[in-house]
């Protein structure tokens, strides 16, 4: 690499500024986020509760999260909401980006109106969705009014589907974001290909089945790892839409972890299922991270 | 295509954008009605009349928790909080960004990396030990101690955009600057800065809507007269009191969502070329 930095004949400060400059940067990376690591780390190892203390106590915070009940609800419930979130995410998305890929007058406006929930909190969006799923007044009634006498919709209270009001919000706020996505990757495939197909006699859907989706792989694989990231994160909608509850039916390990080390004075229970997180976020993304940054290299 | 799929098309984008709009319509319509109006009508009904008394309540007298003084205080502190949040972490990304791409050395590559990461990590695992640190600098429950916050874990997005962004832009331009004899400051507010309006945009509107947005550090990070709108807002909705006042929690959830709705608005250009910088370049 011929860079200017390393030619002899600049200066002192030349040399040395760009790294004065990202010392700043690296000492806070290395601190607060590797540092704190290994410190949530260490803490899962201590038998911490409503201070934390230092004292080394082997695994006794993992087996006590291994035991608990409430822990795998919140995992059982992160592979419900996720599997449901990035599938129904990743549907509506692309076939939407589709649709809107076929020269659509007020294509713009269509686009603004799909993406607007994504600049939403997802506090402002659980809210939303609590009162329009709450049994009362929400949905049942315009239900009743609209003459289905009979028609119940309890999700929201009833402990055995309070998880899948989250996955219907959650997809509200994120399918729009697919849908950005694919698109930009749909206009940057050659039309030539598709011509060249068409008049080769292949229908549309044929088209976009055979040719277009197999070339958006990499979009596809993108898109998914933010949705992953997504949902292993997703603590904020959870909280406003359910709160983890009814008691915490519709808890998530973001939830638990919150309400171990912040509520309920549980600091090394807390640590050990922080730490259970990232070691599942890792094993998504290091190998995502490696083989970019290795593609890069190469390109 | 035929006629008959062309409007089938149509139909499905149209049914599409309703799906989207109506939490918006139902939103808006409840926050302007009066509870006995919600109890008589439904949630797709119009108001019968036009009340603005919700969004007054909401804003000004609402209960969140054991203080009834409205949303309006937390409102300010989310303001007080995001502008230099955003104005320093975008700052700090933007000269990162500057030496990752045009100053290489020997090890920034690895450095670039490290920082990378930290746009991954689940911020669960930083929670325990930033509490108590914050509370050592004597900033914990502070509006400083969620500046630092926001600006800290805001560092690894900022670094990424404008690095990608000023990969792009051609060396030789760097090294013609250099002969005439510019320096490493100069050349960055000479020529570098001129050329990054887009995506300066893209990197302050990207940061504001995330910490507008933020509840996990306004929640764990703030106590009493810190707290974030995010905070406030899902403290309101969540107070149990004998009567759901349904308008009130819509007038707030709006007016939480109002700033980051505007910019969306106004710049939504920028808003989704920031979602979309990162995923679509592989």
């Amino acid at each position: 690499m011929s860079n200017p930095t390393q030619s002899a004949h600049y200066g002192f400060a030349e040399r040395w500024l760009p790294r004065l400059v990202l010392a700043p940067s690296f000492l806070l990376t290395i601190l607060f986020v590797y540092g704190f690591i290994a410190w949530n780390g260490y803490l899962s190892f201590t038998s911490s509760r409503l201070l934390p203390n230092f004292e080394w106590a082997g695994l006794v915070q993992y087996q006590a999260l291994f035991e608990s009940e409430r822990w795998w609800v919140a995992v059982k419930n992160l592979f419900i909401f996720g599997g449901l979130f990035i599938g129904g995410a990743m549907a509506v998305g692309i076939f939407l980006a589709i649709l809107l890929d076929q020269k659509i007058r007020g294509e713009g406006a269509l686009r603004t109106i799909y993406l607007y929930p994504m600049a939403l909190s997802f506090i402002v969006t659980g809210t939303a969705w609590k009162w329009m799923l709450n049994p009362g007044l929400g949905l049942e009634k315009l239900m009743h009014d609209w003459g289905f006498a009979n028609f119940t919709f309890d999700w929201l209270v009833n402990p055995d589907t309070s998880i899948y009001t989250v996955v219907i919000a959650a997809m509200w706020q994120s399918s729009g974001f697919v849908m950005a996505l694919f698109l930009a990757g749909l206009r940057g495939i050659d039309d030539s290909i598709i011509k060249a197909a068409q008049i080769d006699g292949a229908s549309l859907p044929r088209i976009y089945w055979k040719i277009i989706l197999p070339a958006l792989r990499p979009v596809f694989f993108s898109t998914l790892m933010i949705l992953c990231h997504i949902a292993i994160k997703s603590f904020d909608l959870v909280m406003a839409l359910t709160g983890g509850g009814p008691g915490f039916a519709s808890d998530v390990p973001a939830t638990f972890m919150y309400a171990m080390a912040f509520t309920r004075g549980q600091t090394g229970l807390g640590a050990a299922s922080a730490t259970m997180m990232l070691m599942t976020v890792a094993a998504i993304v290091v190998p995502y991270l490696y083989s970019e940054l290795r593609g890069n290299r190469n390109a | 295509m035929p006629k008959f799929w062309r409007g089938a098309l149509y139909a499905a984008l149209l049914v599409a954008a309703l799906y989207y709009l109506l939490p918006l319509y139902v939103m808006v319509v409840t926050s302007l009605k009066t509870m006995d109006q919600i109890r008589a009508g439904n949630l797709l009904s119009l108001p019968t009349s036009i009340s603005f008394e919700a969004w007054g309540k909401a804003w000004s007298s609402a209960c969140t928790g054991v203080d009834c003084g409205g949303l309006q205080p937390f409102f300010w502190n989310s303001v007080r909080m995001v502008i230099p949040a955003v104005l320093i972490s975008t700052t700090l990304g933007a000269l990162n960004g500057y030496v990752l791409s045009k100053w290489r050395f020997r090890g920034s590559e690895l450095t670039f990396a490290l920082i990378l990461f930290g746009v991954f990590i689940p911020f669960q695992v930083v929670l325990l030990p930033m509490a108590q640190t914050l509370g050592w600098f004597g900033i914990a429950n502070s509006i400083a101690g969620l500046v630092t916050v926001h600006v800290i874990y805001g560092l690894a997005s900022t670094t990424l955009f404008f690095r990608n962004y000023y990969v792009s832009i051609p060396d030789e331009l760097i090294k013609a600057a250099r002969l005439d004899g510019a320096g490493f400051w100069r050349i960055f507010l000479r020529i570098i800065i001129p050329m990054s309006t887009p995506i300066i945009m893209v990197v302050l509107i990207w940061q504001f809507t995330q910490i507008w947005n933020d509840f996990l550090f306004g929640v764990v990070f703030s106590a009493g007269d810190s707290k974030p709108i995010t905070v406030g807002l899902n403290n309101l909705a969540n107070t149990s009191t004998s009567v759901k006042e349904y308008n009130v929690d819509m007038s707030a959830a709006l007016i939480a969502a109002l700033p980051t709705i505007l910019v969306y608005v106004f710049a939504g250009k920028y808003f989704v070329r920031g979602l979309t910088a990162g995923a679509v370049k592989g």
